[in-house]
């Protein structure tokens, strides 16, 4: 076997809110390898989210050890870690996160703003993470202008513009109708078995795990269920076969 | 250099976004930095006037005036006794090496008549150096030779107010004979106007004579070889000095002047004279420009503070870009370029502002400006570093976010 894509070994997470020590990771070990597609889930405050920014680079674990990609990753300095975010993880939030009054193009092009990529060859791939969500042609649209849907697929475009090997959804359908749900979901379950980007997807609706591979269930910290299962095939999105 | 472009792009969308919010915070910088160029440009106006005035009167020239003479307890202002003789002025001349030319006058009010015309004024009678040490030209004619001033020749040069007044218009006085105390005079030449001293006399109501002709036949003398005063000029400003001390060394010791007595005579630099009006209007022109500094730094605060607002609105923006690669210092560069465009171009604008104030000052009001490059390129580079100044703390605060804090800002 290969090496995992992710290796967590005892993870701790501890806040200090004031005279109150939360530990919202206690000892978390778990591989996630390439080519996965893995739903995260526990109620809020199990430590899913905590887990989530851990290894997602946006934050250090107190104690323990998290290697991407064989390197470890968790005593990098900011600076390194933003490098990290940028070449290797792509993030798609809840709330979209798109910035106001900047055309879908010019949001898809943030990321590669902040890497090597040539300025010549930013639009191209802005262009082509567009198309690959369906949106050819609204490049020009402000978010204003887009659904709920169109929205989150730019961040997911957003997401995949630096062809990253890593994508984390942060309740990615939270704001979503069930029916857009699941389109969003049908780009995740393409982008991870036609691109072989791995996908971990936070939430806490068992409707929308179901179609991961593998269900990852949290609870006051620890890992208390890790589960392989034959995900459901989402509808295929009628906009991205334009 | 990519990254400085896209930035600058991202700050001056960003800036857009808020056009009348950016308006008026620049609106602090515009008016400081035109009040800076307007305060400047009229209190070096001001000045270059009050130097050509002064320096009008010749240059690197040091006046020696008889005076200041005390006779049984009674003290006599300057000029207000003739010490000063044709010998000292000879005497300066051989043996001060620093004085480069030198030249003596007498004078009196004469009144001059052409023709059914007449007017009052001045006759100095002066040998022909007088045209070098005071550099003063003839706009028509000739200056009077030393020939002219060996012979004691009845000829004349008068002054541009002199003229005016004798002759009437299209009237060439070149050639004419006028009468100086009832002694007819050729006018030889005119000479070139030199207007008003800063104290509001008509330098050009005068008229020159050969000093021989002044003391034989018109003016007369008090006593042999008196002169009312002696102008000496140095070949540069820095022998000034050197020259007033040969010149007060030599005449202390020709006059006899004990150690316990007052000097008889007075020497008079007029580089000194346009220093102290230049320090004078320096200091206005600090006073006014650090008024105006106050506007700037005023405009700078009004610049971080709308900063410190749009770090605060757009946190969750600044930690989309932290989660998506942007390091600590692509923030601090964002929001220090949206700083620095605010206060340049807000110092530009008040460049053109001020340029066209200063204009409108020396048009309207009719004050002499003094536009200096040096001071508005100094002025807009400035209103930049305000920029940089005041940007840098809420730039820092921006950088200092943490990306999970500022994606879960509401």
């Amino acid at each position: 076997m290969a090496q995992p894509l992710i290796e967590v070994r005892e993870l701790w997470k501890v806040y200090q809110l004031g005279d109150l020590e939360v530990q919202a990771l206690r000892g978390v070990t778990l591989d996630i390898d390439s080519g996965e597609f893995v739903a995260v889930m526990g109620a809020s405050g199990s430590g899913k989210s905590t887990f989530m920014n851990i290894i997602g680079c946006l934050d250090r674990p107190t104690r323990g050890a998290y290697h991407l990609n064989g390197v470890d990753v968790s005593t990098l300095s900011p600076d390194a870690r933003a490098t990290i975010r940028n070449h290797q993880i792509g993030f798609v939030f809840q709330s979209f996160n798109l910035i106001p009054r900047t055309s879908a193009l010019e949001n898809v092009e943030l990321p590669l703003f902040y890497s090597d990529v040539p300025i010549a060859e930013q639009h191209q791939r802005a262009r082509e993470a567009l198309a690959a969500v369906g949106l050819m042609g609204r490049e020009g649209h402000m978010p204003n202008q887009l659904s709920g849907g169109q929205q989150q697929r730019v961040a997911i475009a957003r997401a995949l513009a630096t062809r990253p090997s890593l994508l984390l959804a942060d309740e990615p359908t939270g704001n979503l109708d069930s029916q857009t749900s699941i389109e969003i979901l049908s780009i995740f379950q393409r982008l991870n078995l036609d691109g072989g980007i791995t996908v971990v997807l936070v939430t806490h609706e068992p409707d929308i795990a179901t179609y991961a591979k593998r269900v990852i269930m949290f609870r006051d910290g620890v890992v208390v269920s890790d589960v392989r299962q034959q995900p459901a095939a989402a509808a295929p999105l009628a906009e991205a076969a334009v | 250099m990519k990254l400085l472009r896209m930035t600058m792009r991202t700050a001056l969308r960003a800036l857009q976004r808020n056009k009348l919010r950016s308006a008026l915070t620049m609106l602090g910088i515009i008016i400081g930095v035109a009040a800076v160029i307007t305060m400047v440009s009229i209190g070096q106006g001001a000045d270059a006037a009050v130097q050509k005035q002064i320096l009008s009167l010749g240059n690197n020239l040091l006046m020696i005036i008889p005076g200041a003479t005390t006779a049984s307890g009674v003290r006599s202002g300057w000029g207000g006794v003739s010490t000063l003789t044709v010998g000292d002025a000879d005497a300066i001349r051989k043996e001060c090496p620093a004085v480069a030319n030198i030249t003596y006058i007498k004078r009196q009010v004469v009144q001059v008549v052409y023709g059914d015309q007449n007017w009052s004024t001045v006759a100095q009678g002066s040998t022909p150096a007088f045209q070098k040490v005071r550099s003063w030209g003839v706009s028509a004619g000739s200056f009077y030779s030393q020939r002219d001033e060996d012979t004691a020749n009845r000829v004349v040069v008068l002054g541009q107010t002199v003229v005016d007044h004798l002759f009437g218009p299209g009237e060439d006085p070149v050639g004419a004979l006028v009468r100086i105390k009832d002694v007819p005079f050729q006018v030889i030449g005119v000479l070139e106007s030199k207007g008003q001293t800063s104290w509001g006399q008509d330098q050009d109501d005068l008229l020159v004579m050969p000093f021989s002709t002044a003391v034989r036949r018109v003016l007369g003398t008090q006593f042999v070889g008196s002169v009312d005063m002696v102008f000496a000029s140095t070949a540069s400003t820095g022998e000034l000095g050197a020259a007033t001390d040969q010149i007060t060394a030599l005449l202390h010791e020709r006059h006899r002047i004990q150690p316990n007595q007052e000097n008889d005579f007075t020497v008079r630099n007029l580089n000194d004279v346009a220093k102290a009006s230049e320090s004078a209007s320096q200091v206005m022109t600090n006073l006014l420009l650090s008024v105006a500094s106050i506007s700037l730094l005023v405009g700078g605060i009004g610049i971080m503070n709308i900063l410190l607002v749009s770090v605060t609105e757009r946190t969750r923006e600044i930690g989309i870009r932290m989660a998506v690669g942007a390091k600590a210092r692509h923030i601090l560069l964002q929001f220090l370029v949206e700083a620095v465009t605010l206060s340049m171009v807000g110092g530009i604008a008040g460049a053109l502002l001020g340029i066209a104030s200063a204009q409108l000052v020396s048009y309207f009001a009719d004050w002499p400006t003094l536009l200096s490059p040096v001071v508005v390129t100094g002025s807009v580079l400035f209103s930049g570093a305000v920029g940089v100044f005041f940007g840098f703390y809420p730039a820092r605060k921006a950088a200092r976010l943490d990306p999970i804090a500022a994606l879960r800002y509401e």
